[in-house]
């Protein structure tokens, strides 16, 4: 379970350009929950990625893991219960170091990085078949350095390796959209398999309102800082592109967009 | 005879240095100018120590450790007191001036009498190869203990911290420590070049580190340009060669670590020439200062990298 409690946000607080993002905001996500959130720029989906890793602040309110608050961690120690992926696909994976050698990482992710061998031999061969799953050929470029791969490449790459080892929850922010439409399909299933495989709580980003409907089990709609729909599974199978898509130009219109 | 003799012995020693410089200016994208102050270091700890009669290899450890020191302090300058990089540096060899001034107790320390690594017995069998061997000895132990730790878990982490800081934080590894870990070998390595350097001139001199950001950036640059072109060509003979075996042994090419001990040596032979040529040393910090700064256009490394790799 993941809950918000209480979250309030502001940017440049004390200055002229202050800007309330949060203002007393409550979300609760089941354990298995695969939730996707639309919204429109600004609306604030990306500041509650940010604040439930504790990549930002916040002024207030309280961020719980389970039964656990963890607000008070740093981002690199809530990370060993949480995976992400972002939209850049350069960021999930080191570009410098080859396949085999960011595979190797994540596999020891949550292990400590002693003076052992960095890649273990006999991991390799699994590391080639979980490659090799995702039929794009990148188990015959082990020794190729991750640079040279292309985005959707190097994005399958970055969601396999947020996964690869236990992770309670998996935040992927807007990550299909530096994509080409046919490689961000690719991913959108890829991402589907692997949270249903894993079973993993998961939250996604999304300006994609077509994967935002098809996948998934509970949808969010936010704007302005509020979550203004929720739908949960059964409302969700009966929804359909068109009645968000109105919801969305109704809600932009009003913001002046 | 002795000019090569003299390019080799002080190449070799700046050669440790600039795999000190190898870890932060290429695997941690950090220009550290702490250099400028822990080689010194290392060569202040070792006046001191070889004056009391400390066994040198011993010095050479000690060294070692000041260097790790000072590595540590210019960490925490910039992780947590988020002080940009090159000013922490520099507030670090600001700094250092005054202890490199304080531990000897003067800012000139002869060492004539005392012994150094370069007067050992055994080393009479390279004949007046004595001192570039017992040079080569130390840097070989030193690029090799270096290649292993980068092959280890530590070593990954430290590469991908320069690579790419938002994936260590996702393998829920605190990045910043991992920048202290790093700028503490690299100025480790630093000081022991120093070590090595005084122990082989027989004096200390607080002036000797002033440039060594130069000398070790443009090792590391003339290392690394030099053997990449080089490199490449052998993956290419070796496709050819259609040998699996061949190939995956010439991928790598040339280790960066061996690529900067090269160009610590061919950047000394650059020096020693224009010497040899009748320069003045008067004007030696210009010649060397445009000589950088032709390596650096030559190297096209303007640039500073861009970050992501989008």
């Amino acid at each position: 379970m993941l809950e918000l409690r209480g979250i309030r946000k502001y940017y440049n607080p004390g200055t002229v350009n202050e800007m309330c993002i949060f203002d007393d905001f409550n979300l609760r996500i089941a354990p298995g929950e695969f939730v996707s959130v639309v919204g429109s720029n600004g609306s604030g989906k990306t500041s509650m990625l940010n604040i439930i890793c504790g990549s930002i602040d916040v002024e207030g309110g309280a961020v719980f893991a389970g039964q656990e608050d963890i607000s008070a961690k740093k981002e690199f120690e809530r990370n060993r219960r949480i995976g992400r992926v972002y939209q850049n696909p350069a960021m999930g994976t080191c570009p410098n170091m080859t396949v085999l050698e960011n595979m190797s990482l994540a596999d020891n992710k949550g292990k400590p990085f002693g003076l052992k061998p960095g890649i273990n031999k006999a991991r390799a061969g699994y590391y080639r078949e979980m490659l090799a799953g995702l039929g794009i050929g990148l188990e015959n470029k082990m020794q190729v350095k991750v640079g040279v791969l292309s985005g959707g490449q190097r994005q399958a790459m970055a969601l396999l390796m947020a996964t690869m080892t236990p992770i309670e929850f998996l935040i992927l922010d807007e990550h299909t959209a530096a994509l080409d439409p046919r490689t961000a399909d690719f991913i959108m299933g890829l991402t589907d398999r692997i949270v249903r495989e894993k079973r993993i709580t998961t939250i996604m980003v999304t300006h994609n309102l077509r994967y935002a409907v098809e996948y998934g089990n509970r949808l969010l709609m936010m704007h302005e800082g509020k979550i203004i729909l929720d739908k949960g599974q059964k409302e969700k199978k009966a929804l359909k592109i068109e009645d968000i898509l109105g919801l969305f130009n109704r809600i932009s219109v009003e913001c002046g967009n | 005879m002795a000019i090569i003799i003299g390019t080799l012995e002080q190449g070799l020693s700046y050669g440790i240095m600039a795999l000190g410089v190898y870890i932060t200016y290429k695997i941690l994208d950090f220009p550290d100018l702490t250099v400028d102050g822990s080689f010194p270091l290392g060569a202040a700890v070792t006046a001191v120590l070889l004056g009391k009669g400390v066994n040198p290899f011993l010095v050479l450890l000690v060294s070692f450790g000041a260097g790790l020191l000072s590595g540590i302090l210019t960490g925490l300058i910039h992780v947590k007191l988020k002080v940009r990089d090159l000013l922490s540096g520099i507030i670090m060899f600001t700094a250092l001036y005054t202890v490199n001034l304080k531990i000897p107790g003067k800012a000139y320390v002869p060492l004539f009498t005392e012994t150094t690594i370069f007067d050992m017995e055994f080393l009479q069998v390279f004949g007046s190869f004595y001192g570039v061997a017992m040079a080569l000895m130390v840097t070989l132990a030193a690029k090799f203990l270096l290649d292993l730790y980068l092959k280890t878990k530590s070593g990954y982490l430290l590469r991908a911290v320069g690579d790419n800081e938002v994936l260590v934080v996702s393998l829920a590894k605190d990045q910043g420590l991992v920048k202290i870990a790093g700028l503490s070998i690299a100025n480790g390595l630093v000081s022991l070049g120093g070590s090595v350097y005084c122990q082989q001139q027989r004096y200390y001199d607080i002036s000797m580190g002033t440039g060594t950001i130069v000398i070790g950036l443009a090792s590391v640059i003339i290392g690394t340009k030099l053997f990449k072109s080089f490199s490449g060509k052998w993956v290419v003979s070796g496709k050819i060669a259609g040998s699996a075996a061949f190939l995956t042994r010439n991928r790598k090419g040339v280790r960066p670590t061996t690529a900067v001990l090269a160009g610590a040596v061919l950047y000394k032979a650059c020096v020693a020439g224009a010497m040899a040529l009748g320069l003045d040393p008067q004007n030696m910090k210009l010649v060397t200062a445009v000589l950088f700064l032709l390596i650096l256009v030559c190297g096209m490394e303007r640039k500073r990298k861009v970050k992501g790799n989008a």
